[in-house]
C-alpha cells in the first residue's frame, strides 16, 4: 500500500461512485440499460442509445482488446516523474466493443503493446481509499 | 432561407508579437490586438458595436475590452468558453450577428499567456476542460489517475488509431512539421525561424509515442483580432474585403468528451467528415477550387486526418497526401503559410484565420501563394468537435 501517493486520484460523483466501490472490491462495474441492454461508458444518468434513465450495473467479465496506446515519455508533473515511461490505454470490453475504458498498461513492455491485443483488468490498491482498474496481457496470468 | 454565403467580409486583421513571456496582462494584448484590427479596417474604435471572443477560462472577456475600447455601445457579444475548435466559429458567430442585423461592426479576439502564463500541457489542464465545460468531472476522473492528462496525450491516442487502421508512419507526421517549419521561416511573425529538417525531427525527445516534440504546437503569448463586417459596408472600408463563402461548425454522433471522445464511432476521424459537406455545399466550391488551406494543427497528426475529412483526398490516404511536396508553397495545395500552430504561434487558431485573409489580399510577401483567390480555414484538431471557414478575396 502506497501511502505518499502523489498522482492524480478520482472523485468519485453520484454518477461514477458505484464504479469506484466496485473497484475497491475488485469488480469491474459497468452501467448497462435496463431497457436495451446497452453498456455505457462513461456512467451517465441517460442511456445514450434509447434514453432510458433505467440502468444497473453489471459485474463484467474484465477481458477486453488494446484499441489504441500512447507510451508517455515526459512527465506532466513531478508525481509522475518515477512513473515514465507509462502505457496509457484505451480498452474495448469483451462485452460490448463500443465500450472503450481508459487506463494503464502494466506488466508489458512498451514495444510489447498491439492493436487488438487481449488484456484483463487487475486491481491496484494504490491507497486505503483508492483501487485503480489497470489492465495486463491476457498471457501474463497463462 | 437567405444563406450566409458571401454576405459578410472580414476587413481587418491585427496581432501582437507572439512570444513566450509577453511580460504584459491578457487585457493589454487583446487591446493591441483589437485596435489594431480596427485601424487595419479604417474604422474607429466607435463604430465597433459586437465583440466576441473564446477562452478555456485563460482570457478576459468581452465587456473589459469593450470597456477599454470605449465602445458607446454593445449591440451583440459572446464569450465562448471553447477550445481552438471555435476559432473559426467565432467569426461565424461574427457574421450572423451582422448578417442578421444585430451588429454591424464585430470585433473577434483571442488573446492569452499560454506559456507564460496558463499553460495547456501543465498538469492543470483536465481541471481547466471540467470547469469550462468543455468535459465533465467523468472524463476527469477516469483519464487522470492514468496519466491521460493533456492535449498531447488525447490527440497521440487517435493518431496511434490512425496508424494501426492506415498505416501512417512517423515520417509522415513530421512532413507536416517540416513544411509548417519551412513555411514560419518566411513569416516575421513566427516564433520558430530556425530551419527544420527530417532528420532534426526524428531526433527531437519523444513526448508521448507516436508523438515527438515538433508534432506538438506551441505555447505562445500573444493575441490576434479580425473584423467582420457586412459585405455592403466592406466595399467601403480601407482593405480589399475578404468574403466569408462558406461557415459550418459542429460534430457527428456521441461526440462527447472534447478531446478523447470515448464513444466517438471511429477515432481515426474527426468533425470534418461532419463538417464539410454544409461547408462546401454552402461556399459552392469543392476542395479542388481551394488554394490555400490553413488546416488547424495543434498536432501534426491533426493536419492529415482533417485533410482526408475535409476530402482532399480518400480517407486512409492523408500520410502519403503530405508527401512529396504537395502541401508546400509552390505544391498542389499549400497548407499552414504563416507557419501554423506548430511554429507561428499558438493563438489558439485565429491566427490561421489573420494568414488566410492575407494571403487572399495578397500581401503575404515571401510565403504568398500565387493568385490566391479561395482559402480554407480549419478549426478542430482531429477530435469530435470543430468549425471552419471558406474565405475569397
Amino acid at each position: 500500500m502506497v501511502t505518499d501517493y502523489r498522482k492524480p486520484l478520482p472523485r468519485p460523483t453520484v454518477d461514477t461512485k458505484e464504479y469506484w466501490e466496485g473497484c475497491k472490491r475488485h469488480e469491474l462495474l459497468v452501467q448497462r440499460c435496463r431497457d436495451c441492454g446497452a453498456y455505457r461508458f462513461y456512467p451517465a444518468g441517460m442511456c445514450h442509445r434509447c434514453q432510458s434513465v433505467n440502468s444497473e450495473w453489471a459485474n463484467v467479465s474484465g477481458k477486453g482488446t488494446i484499441y489504441s496506446w500512447i507510451v508517455v515519455n515526459r512527465p506532466v508533473s513531478p508525481a509522475w516523474a518515477d512513473e515514465v515511461p507509462y502505457i496509457a490505454v484505451i480498452v474495448e470490453l469483451d462485452e460490448d466493443a463500443g465500450v472503450r475504458i481508459p487506463g494503464n498498461l502494466v506488466d508489458c513492455a512498451p514495444n510489447d503493446v498491439k492493436a487488438g491485443m487481449p488484456v484483463e483488468v487487475v486491481f491496484e490498491d494504490v491507497t486505503s481509499e483508492v483501487t485503480l482498474p489497470k489492465w495486463r496481457p491476457v498471457s501474463c496470468s497463462e | 432561407m437567405q444563406q450566409l454565403r458571401d454576405r459578410c467580409a472580414i476587413v481587418g486583421t491585427g496581432w501582437t508579437n507572439y512570444s513566450k513571456n509577453s511580460g504584459t496582462s491578457v487585457l493589454s494584448l487583446a487591446l493591441e490586438a483589437s485596435k489594431k484590427a480596427i485601424e487595419d479596417a479604417g474604422l474607429r474604435a466607435q463604430d465597433i458595436d459586437g465583440v466576441v471572443t473564446y477562452s478555456l477560462a485563460d482570457s478576459v472577456p468581452t465587456n473589459a475590452v469593450a470597456t477599454c475600447l470605449g465602445l458607446p455601445q454593445m449591440r451583440y457579444y459572446a464569450d465562448l468558453s471553447a477550445g481552438g475548435n471555435v476559432a473559426c466559429a467565432a467569426v461565424t458567430k461574427a457574421a450572423l450577428a451582422v448578417a442578421s442585423g444585430m451588429a454591424n461592426y464585430v470585433l473577434v479576439y483571442r488573446a492569452l499567456n499560454g506559456s507564460s502564463g496558463i499553460r495547456y500541457a501543465g498538469s492543470d489542464f483536465s481541471r481547466i476542460l471540467a470547469t469550462t465545460s468543455i468535459h465533465t468531472d467523468a472524463e476527469q476522473q477516469f483519464l487522470d489517475p492514468y496519466g491521460i492528462l493533456i492535449p498531447v496525450h488525447h490527440f497521440a491516442l487517435m493518431c496511434r488509431r490512425h496508424m494501426v487502421k492506415y498505416g501512417t508512419t512517423t515520417k509522415q507526421l513530421g512532413a507536416v512539421a517540416v513544411t509548417c517549419r519551412g513555411n514560419a521561416c518566411l513569416n516575421e511573425r513566427a516564433m520558430m525561424r530556425t530551419p527544420m529538417t527530417m532528420e532534426d525531427y526524428e531526433k527531437a525527445p519523444v513526448i508521448a509515442e507516436p508523438f515527438r516534440m515538433f508534432d506538438c504546437c506551441l505555447q505562445s503569448d500573444g493575441a490576434c483580432a479580425v473584423v467582420v463586417t457586412s459585405a455592403e459596408r466592406a466595399k467601403e472600408l480601407k482593405q480589399k474585403p475578404v468574403y466569408i463563402m462558406g461557415a459550418a461548425e459542429g460534430s457527428g454522433p456521441y461526440g462527447r468528451g472534447g478531446m478523447w471522445g470515448n464513444y466517438w464511432p471511429d477515432h481515426a476521424e474527426c468533425y470534418a467528415k461532419y463538417v464539410a459537406p454544409d461547408l462546401f455545399n454552402m461556399a459552392g466550391v469543392t476542395p479542388r477550387d481551394i488554394d490555400v488551406a490553413e488546416i488547424y494543427d495543434c498536432f501534426t497528426y491533426s493536419v492529415i486526418v482533417q485533410l482526408e475529412d475535409f476530402g482532399f483526398c480518400k480517407k486512409g490516404e492523408g500520410g502519403a497526401f503530405v508527401e512529396g511536396g504537395r502541401i508546400q508553397l509552390g505544391g498542389e495545395l499549400p497548407i499552414n503559410t504563416c507557419g501554423g500552430l506548430l511554429s507561428e504561434a499558438y493563438i489558439h487558431g485565429l491566427n490561421l484565420v489573420v494568414e488566410a485573409v492575407s494571403q487572399l489580399r495578397g500581401d503575404a510577401g515571401s510565403r504568398q501563394v500565387k493568385d490566391a483567390e479561395i482559402a480554407l480555414v480549419t478549426a478542430g484538431g482531429a477530435a469530435t468537435t470543430g468549425s471552419a471557414l471558406i474565405l475569397r478575396r
